[in-house]
């Protein structure tokens, strides 16, 4: 179990993290969500010990300040970018997280094959995918099999086959019974991940809900491009206007502020008018 | 991992731990092309000293193991506190520049086993060049008949090696303090040029200016490492430190034969003291 108590972070006189108090029971999966700069990554370098932090963190009743070895003994800590270490092989880096955990290269490369790492293990690490680098983060993370997994944006900066396949992954984890705690700013991503989502704006939490009340919990907006039929876009515009919504012009199209869960609404508004639209991209 | 094996994890300094960090330093330094240059600028410079000062040399004429030792001393005073201080520099602002050390500090590991070991490592890096140098230069004078004070030059190259990781230390200190690597190295090459050059510039100019009384001016001195590691230098091949004129007097005169033994205290606490405040810096500075 990790508990979090009042747990507090300054940067000179910015605050990012906020009288953050949260449990995460063992076994569960948990996401941080928010947008850049909510304080999300900051909580899971407190509990790392990376920073210095006022209020309380226990994992599994040890004290993060003062058993910060034994609590890091128990971590998997997944990096958001192995951008560092790009001259060593991948086989030397995993040995040598290895050893900073007192295993040995049976251990590695059962792990390299649990994240299908293991044709790749004489690579530099400058030669991977961004896909490969974020398996080797995990694989890192996963060494010595720890009960908790702290895993920071895991599928930024990957392509849409590559997010499918640590998403893929993740889930696995998941499901080995691992307590999970991820931050990410991705609100499909986490539906997928995790049990509860912990929303955060600001440095504090604005909301602990289930992945699917999220939307509605925090009103959260998203942005449909639309490409429409030629010469009916300042039709839309009025009609999406007198309908209620945020729209203007961009390059190609329009674009419309929705509500993430009732995105349909502004369609069935054009639809109405007799307005075709040939297709649509959606933001978040 | 079971409860109990994780409640007997040692919050401890671990050998174990301090040992790994270190190898992996010097594994990185022997990949490092920064580091081989360095060597070779180091060893090439110190063969061709020595080759310069031997005798029947085409470059110097006649010359004595004194001639070849005088010469690795001034060129181990420019170049090993230039080497310590980048390396040094470089160590901590630039893991915590690439992320690596927060990827580190990840592990169950502590700052201080983070920091032992990557003292130990560059110390232990440094002992390499150091050696190369003075081996390639010790080879050069007994294989071209200049003859040799076996102890004298033994004793000058783990001076030398004392010098490199007081600089190491203080290079170290740097970077626990500078939140950009090329920062880190950009202080490393000013304080470089007050030890090597500005401070035995200044402090001649000083003394010469004020009429510096004779145990001010050897106090100066030894205060600069730099400095102390050429007294101790020449204390070792010369045996007294009379070609520094009065405050050389002075100097055997005060403290006789315990000279030598205050200098390379002088020397060691060079290579503890700013090692131990980059450690506190690192170990207490709560963010990384």
């Amino acid at each position: 179990m990790i508990t979090i108590d009042h747990l507090t972070k300054t940067y000179g006189p910015t605050t990012v993290v906020d009288d953050v108090t949260l449990v995460v029971p063992d076994g569960a999966a948990y996401a941080f969500w928010g947008p850049n700069g909510a304080g999300k990554t900051t909580v899971i370098r407190c509990i790392l010990g990376l920073v210095a932090y006022d209020g309380t963190i226990t994992v599994e009743g040890m004290d993060a300040r003062s058993r910060g070895k034994a609590v890091r003994s128990i971590i998997g800590y997944v990096p958001q970018e192995l951008a560092f270490y790009d001259d060593m092989a991948v086989i030397d880096l995993l040995d040598y997280s290895a050893a900073l955990r007192g295993l040995g290269p049976d251990r590695v490369e059962e792990v390299a094959g649990t994240v299908d790492l293991g044709g790749h293990m004489d690579k530099k690490v400058s030669e991977l995918s961004g896909g490969l680098k974020q398996r080797l983060g995990i694989a890192s993370a996963l060494i010595p099999d720890p009960p908790i997994l702290l895993l920071d944006e895991p599928t930024s900066n990957l392509d849409a086959h590559a997010r499918d396949s640590a998403i893929e992954l993740l889930i696995s984890l998941r499901n080995q019974g691992r307590t999970l705690l991820i931050t990410s700013h991705h609100a499909d991503e986490v539906g997928m991940l995790v049990d509860s989502v912990v929303a955060m704006d600001q440095g504090r939490i604005t909301t602990i809900c289930r992945p699917e009340d999220l939307s509605e919990e925090v009103g959260l907006k998203a942005w449909m491009q639309l490409i429409l039929s030629n010469g009916s876009a300042d039709h839309a515009l009025e009609v999406l206007a007198r309908s209620g919504f945020v729209a203007r012009r961009n390059t190609g199209g329009i674009l419309v502020e929705v509500s993430a869960q009732r995105k349909g609404a502004a369609l069935d508004a054009l639809h109405a008018a007799g307005i075709r639209i040939d297709d649509l991209e959606v933001w978040r | 991992m079971t409860t109990a094996t994780v409640q007997s994890v040692s919050e401890r300094p671990e050998v174990r731990l301090i040992a790994t960090i270190a190898s992996k330093e010097i594994r990185d330094a022997a990949r490092s092309r920064w580091f081989w240059m360095w060597t070779a600028a180091f060893t090439g410079l110190a063969a061709f000293m020595a080759s310069a000062a031997l005798p029947g040399s085409q470059v110097s004429g006649a010359g004595t193991f004194g001639r070849t030792a005088a010469s690795l001393v001034a060129l181990t005073q420019i170049i090993v506190p230039l080497m310590g201080l980048t390396l040094g520099a470089h160590s901590i602002a630039g893991q915590r520049e690439s992320g690596s050390l927060r990827f580190l500090l990840s592990h169950p590991i502590s700052r201080t086993e983070v920091f032992l070991g990557t003292f130990l490592g560059l110390s232990a890096a440094l002992a390499a060049t150091v050696l190369t140098g003075f081996g390639a230069a010790g080879i050069l004078t007994v294989a071209r008949g200049g003859g040799t004070d076996a102890t004298s030059f033994i004793m000058i190259a783990v001076l030398s090696w004392l010098l490199a990781v007081a600089m190491l230390g203080v290079g170290m200190l740097i970077s626990t303090f500078a939140a950009r690597t090329a920062t880190a190295l950009g202080i490393a090459v000013f304080v470089w040029l007050v030890f090597a050059f500005i401070g035995d510039l200044g402090f001649m100019g000083t003394s010469a200016a004020t009429s510096m009384p004779t145990e001010v001016l050897l106090l100066s001195a030894v205060t600069n490492p730099v400095e102390a590691f050429r007294l101790a230098s020449l204390t070792a091949f010369e045996g007294s430190l009379d070609v520094l004129g009065p405050a050389g007097q002075y100097a055997v005169d005060r403290f006789g034969d315990g000279l030598g033994t205050l200098l390379i205290g002088v020397l060691a606490l060079w290579a503890l003291l700013p090692a131990a405040g980059a450690w506190a810096r690192f170990a207490t500075k709560g963010d990384v």
